[in-house]
């Protein structure tokens, strides 16, 4: 069933089931991510949307259907977490989880794009380069002052930003990014918002999100889900107007 | 280079951790040779058997740090690494005893002849050769290591479970040895070591260098493991210990760094094994006990985990309160350990060289 190229998707997943002990989480899912795309998905609690990253990271296999990575070239059903991680595929948890007791320096040192071999990582060393990385990461995600703090010590917005930063060291080509703005004040949302979009410049994302102004901020397609499957596709103003999107939403 | 490398990475604690056993590795010999007993400066031949156990204590209590501080793994089952080491020492000394046996038989120890057996089995091939058995010092904990790691890490057990797992591991090894067929000396275990490398083992001499040696294996073994957790291989580490998942996700396979570390601590904790049996002149099955290994825990806690030092200072200052204790109220050791380690846990989560490190950071801070 998998040939090379069979998409132009960067991410296509196709009738994706996953259930646990018969609740149906994912209900033959299907969703297409273009590269370069920036996608926001939303969707009430249990409409599967951790269940989806989880998938597509190779934390859940799921029951049925295709996932497949840079145009059909890779199925992530077949990988575990670490090969999809190497692959480009990076994410960031709902729960900020950030190493708390390196520093933020060191965060970023442990994401870097580097061999993740067992004896590469025993004799590696600091060198220009990696010192020139993480300054550009720590002054795009804004923490540069906080370098040589540990991560346990930032704040709660802090962390997520130094988590954001952490999937960029990575470079990957496309990132999950799990409720970036939980739990955080307005002026954060709106600087966390210009931040993705600055990203999105250069890689891959897909948003997962509830809050609904943050979503209109990024002005990007929405997919919205709801029991496991996709219910409705398309700008914010699209979306908002679907009778079933706000019926789900406000409830019947 | 290296060292000069590692060297400017020690904090004062290690500055003066490698000091006082550089100073103990070249005093206590010479305190016992050179000085005459009576002078205020001799150091008892008894002392420095018991000096040198502890310090084969402290590096077994290093190589546990080593897991369980930096990277998570409670291993209650160290103990047994430590014994298999011990063991193949035992084996090389029993096969040099020849045939100054009591039975005089060249070939067979003395348990041997005893059980009517007529044959070396084949696990103690090879071991009159001191290079061969001290490839097995390193290899059997190894091994045992490796394979227990390969299963357990693979299939992601974690926790309380993996600490059950080396505990059941240790007591059936103990088990095991108990038995006669097995062919390692049963109940009795080995003993009446005679001379190692030709040297006798009862010397004073002897003695005096065996302490020596392990006061060096202690600072080798330092030298590894600040060598590892200064490394990035480190940071993963304690990235593993603080957030498993998050560093899988970061692409590293965490059960290839667990594997790692958790074998190059079990080679550690054989040859702290190895330098313990014949200073003690005996190894038998209760080496193997779980008590030993939960010992070993709680020296580490006391000393403070993920710190290196503190678990060889725990190590010393736990066994130094035993030996005090036991001989002045042998009724109360274990209570007073159990005592320990719950005051510990409750007061000191960092143990003693953590909480003076974070006090130290502290008034620093604070100018």
């Amino acid at each position: 069933m998998i040939g090379r190229k069979t998409t132009d998707a960067l991410l296509y997943l196709d009738g994706v089931t996953v259930s646990f002990d018969g609740f149906r989480a994912l209900n033959k899912l299907a969703l297409l991510i273009a590269p370069g795309e920036m996608r926001a998905i939303v969707g009430p609690n249990g409409a599967g949307k951790t269940t989806m990253m989880d998938v597509i990271t190779g934390k859940t296999r799921p029951d049925e259907g295709d996932v497949l990575f840079d145009g059909g070239e890779f199925d992530l059903t077949k990988l575990d977490e670490a090969a999809i991680a190497e692959l480009g595929i990076g994410r960031k948890f709902q729960k900020p989880t950030v190493f708390e007791s390196h520093t933020v320096e060191d965060n970023l040192r442990l994401a870097l794009k580097a061999p993740r071999k067992v004896l590469p990582t025993l004799t590696a060393r600091r060198n220009a380069e990696e010192k020139a990385r993480i300054d550009e990461l720590l002054a795009t995600v804004k923490l540069d002052a906080q370098r040589r703090t540990p991560a346990g010590g930032l704040s709660h917005g802090q962390k997520q930003w130094l988590e954001i930063g952490m999937l960029l060291a990575q470079d990957p080509a496309l990132l999950l990014v799990d409720e970036p703005v939980a739990g955080m004040t307005d002026a954060e949302t709106f600087e966390t918002a210009e931040l993705l979009k600055r990203i999105n410049r250069t890689h891959s994302v897909v948003v997962v999100e509830h809050d609904m102004a943050f979503v209109r901020e990024l002005g990007v397609k929405v997919t919205v889900l709801h029991e496991g499957s996709v219910l409705a596709e398309g700008t914010i103003d699209q979306v908002s107007a679907d009778e079933r999107v706000v019926e789900v939403y406000l409830g019947r | 280079m290296i060292v000069q490398r590692l060297a400017g990475r020690l904090g004062l604690s290690e500055r003066i951790f490698v000091a006082v056993v550089v100073a103990l590795c070249v005093l206590v010999p010479l305190a016992n040779l050179v000085f005459p007993p009576g002078s205020p400066f001799h150091v008892s031949n008894a002392s420095v058997v018991l000096y040198g156990k502890w310090m084969t204590y402290a590096l077994l209590a290093l190589s546990l740090d080593l897991v369980w501080g930096y990277c998570g793994i409670l291993s209650l089952g160290h103990g047994a690494f430590f014994a298999l080491g011990g063991y193949a020492m035992g084996m090389y000394l029993m096969r040099s005893i020849g045939t100054r046996g009591v039975y005089g038989n060249a070939i067979l120890p003395d348990f041997m002849v005893f059980l009517n057996w007529k044959e070396l089995p084949y696990a103690w091939y090879f071991f009159d050769w001191f290079g061969y058995a001290m490839l097995m010092v390193m290899f059997v904990p190894g091994l045992l290591a490796f394979v227990l790691g390969w299963f357990a890490f693979r299939s992601r057990v974690t926790g309380v479970y993996l600490s059950i797992i080396t505990q059941a591991v240790t007591f059936a090894l103990q088990l095991s040895f108990f038995r006669n067929d097995m062919g390692f000396g049963g109940n009795n275990g080995l003993t009446d070591f005679k001379d190692l490398l030709g040297f006798p083992v009862q010397a004073q001499s002897t003695r005096a260098v065996l302490f020596a040696l392990s006061a060096l294996a202690l600072l080798g073994g330092f030298a590894i493991a600040k060598a590892i957790v200064s490394s990035k291989l480190g940071l993963v580490l304690i990235a593993i210990r603080d957030a498993e998942t998050r560093t899988r996700f970061l692409g590293y396979r965490v059960e290839r760094f667990k594997l790692f570390v958790f074998v190059v601590s079990a080679v550690m904790a054989g040859i702290a094994g190895a330098l313990y049996v014949p200073q003690v002149g005996i190894i038998n099955p209760s080496e193997f006990s779980p008590a030993n290994s939960i010992e070993a825990v709680i020296w580490v806690a006391v000393g403070g985990r993920g710190t290196l030092t503190g678990a060889a200072l725990g190590a010393v200052l736990v066994n130094a309160s035993k030996t005090w204790l036991t001989a002045a109220l042998p009724t109360l050791w274990l209570f007073v350990l159990g005592a320990l380690f719950i005051l510990v846990t409750l007061f000191l989560p960092k143990g003693i060289v953590g909480t003076l490190g974070a006090w130290f950071a502290d008034r620093r801070g604070k100018p």
